[in-house]
C-alpha cells in the first residue's frame, strides 16, 4: 500500500522517514494543533510550495534544465481563476473552468517556450526563460484591464470555503470547523495528491530517461531516445503541475498580484529551496521548504536578537540585521551547491 | 559555400565571383541598424521625436553594450556565464553615486571641467572597486565550478544574492536619488528636437570605449590571444600562454566595465536600488544571446537593437516595450539560431 502510494521510492533513511512522517501529520492536523489564522496561513503555504518547489525540482533536478520562468506558469494557474471568477460570477464552475485554462495556457506556453529554445544550451535556455518570464510579469501589471495591474485582483469564492460558513454547532475536538478549515483541507488533500502524483512520474520509466539525459544528453541521444521530446514533456508537465498549485494557492489566498504569484523574489526562493533541500530527490521539496519557512519566520526573530546583542561591535549588527537573513541563506546556498550538491536529503541518504 | 563539394574543406576556394546578396551576408548584422532606424522614421511620424528617441535609444544601447561586453568574453573565453554579473552594476553604480555625492561642491559647480573630473572621478573609483570585486567574485564564486553550466547558473545567482544583500548592508535599504552634475542638466535643441546633453555623453563614451575594445582585441598582443582563446582555449594553452591568467584579466576589466555602465546608468536614470542590476541583466541576456555569445562586435549591434526598439516602441505603444525586445530575440535566433555573429561554436 505505502509502496503502491510512494511509488516505490521510500525516504531510505530512519531520520528521512521520521522527519516526513512529522511533517506530514503536522500538516495534516494544523487547524486542530495550531489554531490561530497566521498558522494555518503558513500550512497552507508550505504545503502550496512544497508542490511548487517539487514539480521545479523534476525540471532542475531530473531533467537538468534550468529555467526561470517557473513563477510564470504559477502565476497564470493564479490569474486564470481570478479572471475566471470575476467574469463568470463565483461559484465552484468558475473555479474548475478557471483552473483549467490556466492550467492549459500554462502547458501550452511551456510547450513553445520548449520547442523554441530547448534545442540551445543550457545557459541560453536559462536566460531565454528569465527574459520571457520578467516580460509577462511586465505585461500582466500594466494589463490593468484583465488583471488588475500591480494592484493585483480579489477573488470571491463560494461561501463553503469561507470563514463565515460554519458546518457544525458543537466544536469539533475543541475546534470550532469553520469554512476557512474546508479550504485548508482542500488546499492539503489536493498538494498531497499533485505531489505523489508527481513522484509516480520520477520514478516511472519517464523519469529514468529524464535522469539519464541529464547525466548525459549525448549517450541517451544514441542509445535512442529523443531528448528534445522527453525535454519539452518535462517542461511541459512542470509547467501544468505549477500552474494547478498557482490556482490552489489563488483559492486559498483569495487574491492574486504580481508580487505573490510572479515576483523574481519567489523564483530565488524556490531555487534556494531546490537546492538546499536537495536535487532529484521530491523528497528534498518537502524537507526544503519546511526548513525556509522555519527559518524565514524564526531566523529573522534570532538574527535580532543576534543583531542587538551585538551592536557595539562596527559592521555585525548590519550583518545580522533580520532584514539581512537572505544574504545568510545564499551564503548556505553557495555552500550547499559546492560541498552538498544533493541537499539535506542526499546527505542524510548518504548517512542511512 | 554553394560550390563546395561534399568532401571539400568550409574553406573551398571559390572560383565564380559571389553574389551581391552573397557579400552582403556577413554584413547583414550590421545593416540591421540603420534598417531599424529607418523603420523607426517611417512609424513616428514627427521628426524631432524620431532624433530624440533615436539618440535616448543609442545611449542606452552603449550602456548595455558597456556591461555586456565583459560579460560576452569571459563566455567566449572560458564558456562560463555569470548571472552575478549584474552586482557589478549595483556595485558600481553605488560606489560611483557615493563618490559623486561626496564630491558634490565639484558637481554642482557650473564649470565642465570640475563636472566632468567629479564624474570621471566617480567612475575610475567604481571600476577599481568593481575590478576588485571581480577578481574575488572569480576565485571564490566561479573558480570551483568551471565546466558545469547548471552549477554555475546556480552558484553566480547565489552570488548575486549576496552581493545584493551587502549593499544593503552598505547602503541602507534606501533607494538613493542622484542628480546630474550641473552641466550635463538640462537639454540642447538640435533641428527641433530635444536631445538631453547627458545621452549625448553617453553615446560618445560608448563609441570611445568600443572603438578602444576593437583596437585593444585587434591590434595587440593581447587582444590576439584573447581571440584566439575564444575560438580555441586548448591550443593557446598549448602554445604557452597562461590562458587562465588571460581569463582573469578579462573577467576584472568585464567587471569593472560592468561598474563603469551601472555609474552611466545610474546618471542617466537618476536613482539607484539594490536591484537595479538584475533588471539591466534581462536586457544585457537579450543582447548577449542575439549578439551571438563570445562577439564584442555582435555584442554591440545587438545592444544598439535594443536600445533603439525599446525607446521606439516605448513611444509607439508602451505596453510593449519590454516585449519588443523579446520579440526581437525570437525574430533573431529564428533567423541565425547562434546569434548574429557567433564566435564559437556551440559545444
Amino acid at each position: 500500500m505505502i509502496r503502491f502510494f510512494l511509488s516505490g521510492d521510500h525516504p531510505q533513511s530512519r531520520v528521512l522517514t521520521a522527519l516526513l512522517l512529522v511533517i506530514l501529520v503536522t500538516l495534516a492536523l494544523a487547524p486542530f494543533l495550531f489554531p490561530g489564522t497566521r498558522s494555518l496561513e503558513t500550512a497552507a503555504r508550505i504545503c502550496i510550495f512544497i508542490v511548487l518547489v517539487a514539480s521545479y525540482d523534476l525540471l532542475l533536478g531530473y531533467a537538468g534544465i534550468v529555467s526561470f520562468a517557473h513563477t510564470m506558469f504559477f502565476g497564470m494557474g493564479a490569474y486564470g481563476v481570478a479572471i475566471a471568477t470575476q467574469r463568470m460570477g463565483t461559484g465552484y464552475d468558475a473555479m474548475i473552468v478557471g483552473t483549467v485554462a490556466g492550467t492549459a495556457l500554462a502547458a501550452v506556453f511551456a510547450l513553445g517556450i520548449a520547442l523554441f529554445s530547448l534545442r540551445v544550451r543550457a545557459i541560453f535556455f536559462a536566460m531565454i526563460t528569465l527574459a520571457i518570464a520578467s516580460a509577462v510579469g511586465v505585461l500582466v501589471s500594466q494589463l490593468s484591464g484583465i488583471t488588475g495591474g500591480e494592484d493585483g485582483m480579489n477573488i470571491r469564492i463560494p461561501r463553503e470555503l469561507t470563514p463565515a460558513f460554519r458546518p457544525f454547532d458543537e466544536p469539533v475536538l475543541g475546534l470550532r470547523i469553520t469554512g476557512r478549515h474546508l479550504n485548508y483541507y482542500l488546499v492539503f488533500f489536493s498538494c498531497l495528491i499533485m505531489f505523489l502524483v508527481l513522484l509516480r512520474v520520477v520514478n516511472s520509466p519517464f523519469g529514468r530517461v529524464l535522469q539519464a539525459i541529464r547525466e548525459n544528453a549525448f549517450r541517451a541521444e544514441a542509445i535512442g531516445y529523443r531528448v528534445v521530446y522527453y525535454r519539452a514533456m518535462a517542461t511541459v508537465l512542470s509547467a501544468a503541475v505549477a500552474a494547478l498549485a498557482g490556482a490552489v494557492f489563488a483559492i486559498w489566498l483569495r487574491y492574486v498580484g504580481p508580487a505573490t504569484t510572479l515576483g523574481v523574489e519567489i523564483m530565488l526562493d524556490i531555487l534556494l529551496i531546490v537546492v538546499i533541500g536537495g536535487m532529484g530527490t521530491m523528497y528534498g521539496a518537502v524537507i526544503g521548504t519546511v526548513v525556509f519557512v522555519l527559518a524565514q519566520n524564526y531566523l529573522k526573530d534570532w538574527m535580532g536578537g543576534a543583531s542587538d546583542a551585538t551592536s557595539f561591535l562596527p559592521l555585525v549588527p548590519d550583518l545580522l540585521n533580520p532584514d539581512r537573513w537572505l544574504m545568510w541563506l545564499g551564503i548556505l546556498f553557495i555552500l550547499s551547491v559546492y560541498f552538498f550538491p544533493s541537499g539535506v536529503v542526499g546527505r542524510l541518504r548518504g548517512k542511512a | 559555400m554553394t560550390l563546395s563539394t561534399e568532401h571539400a574543406p568550409e574553406h573551398a576556394p571559390k572560383m565564380a565571383r559571389l553574389s551581391l546578396s552573397e557579400r552582403l551576408q556577413p554584413w547583414l548584422p550590421v545593416l540591421l541598424v540603420p534598417a531599424l532606424v529607418l523603420a523607426g522614421y517611417l512609424m513616428i511620424s514627427s521628426p524631432s521625436s524620431w532624433l530624440t528617441l533615436t539618440v535616448s535609444g543609442l545611449a542606452m544601447g552603449m550602456m548595455i553594450f558597456v556591461i555586456a561586453s565583459g560579460m560576452t568574453l569571459v563566455f567566449g573565453l572560458m564558456d562560463v556565464i555569470n548571472f552575478g554579473h549584474g552586482a557589478f552594476v549595483s556595485f558600481g553604480a553605488f560606489v560611483g553615486v557615493s563618490v559623486l555625492l561626496a564630491l558634490s561642491g565639484m558637481t554642482g559647480a557650473p564649470s565642465l571641467m570640475l563636472n566632468l573630473l567629479a564624474v570621471g572621478a566617480a567612475m575610475l573609483a567604481a571600476m577599481a572597486v568593481t575590478g576588485v570585486l571581480g577578481l574575488g567574485f572569480e576565485r571564490i564564486i566561479v573558480r570551483p565550478v568551471y565546466g558545469s553550466h547548471l552549477k554555475q547558473i546556480l552558484v553566480t545567482m547565489g552570488g548575486l544574492i549576496v552581493a545584493e544583500q551587502l549593499i544593503h548592508v552598505i547602503w541602507g535599504g534606501e533607494e538613493i536619488f542622484i542628480g546630474r552634475p550641473e552641466m550635463l542638466k538640462g537639454s540642447v535643441t538640435v533641428f527641433g528636437a530635444t536631445l538631453e546633453k547627458y545621452r549625448l555623453v553617453a553615446v560618445g563614451l560608448g563609441l570611445v570605449l568600443f572603438v578602444i575594445m576593437r583596437a585593444v582585441l585587434r591590434n595587440t598582443k593581447l587582444g590576439l590571444i584573447v581571440r584566439a582563446g575564444v575560438e580555441n582555449p586548448e591550443m593557446v594553452q598549448a602554445m604557452g600562454y597562461h590562458i587562465r591568467r588571460v581569463f582573469v584579466l578579462v573577467f576584472v576589466a568585464g567587471s569593472a566595465l560592468a561598474g563603469l555602465g551601472g555609474v552611466m546608468w545610474a546618471l542617466y536614470q537618476e536613482m539607484i536600488t539594490a536591484h537595479m542590476g538584475m533588471e539591466i541583466m534581462i536586457l544585457v541576456f537579450i543582447v548577449v544571446i542575439i549578439g551571438g555569445l563570445g562577439s564584442v562586435e555582435g555584442c554591440f549591434i545587438g545592444a544598439l537593437l535594443v536600445g533603439l526598439m525599446q525607446n521606439y516602441t516605448a513611444f509607439l505603444e508602451p505596453k510593449l516595450a519590454l516585449i519588443s525586445n523579446i520579440a526581437l530575440m525570437v525574430a533573431i535566433l529564428m533567423w541565425r539560431p547562434q546569434g548574429m555573429m557567433p564566435v564559437i561554436k556551440a559545444k
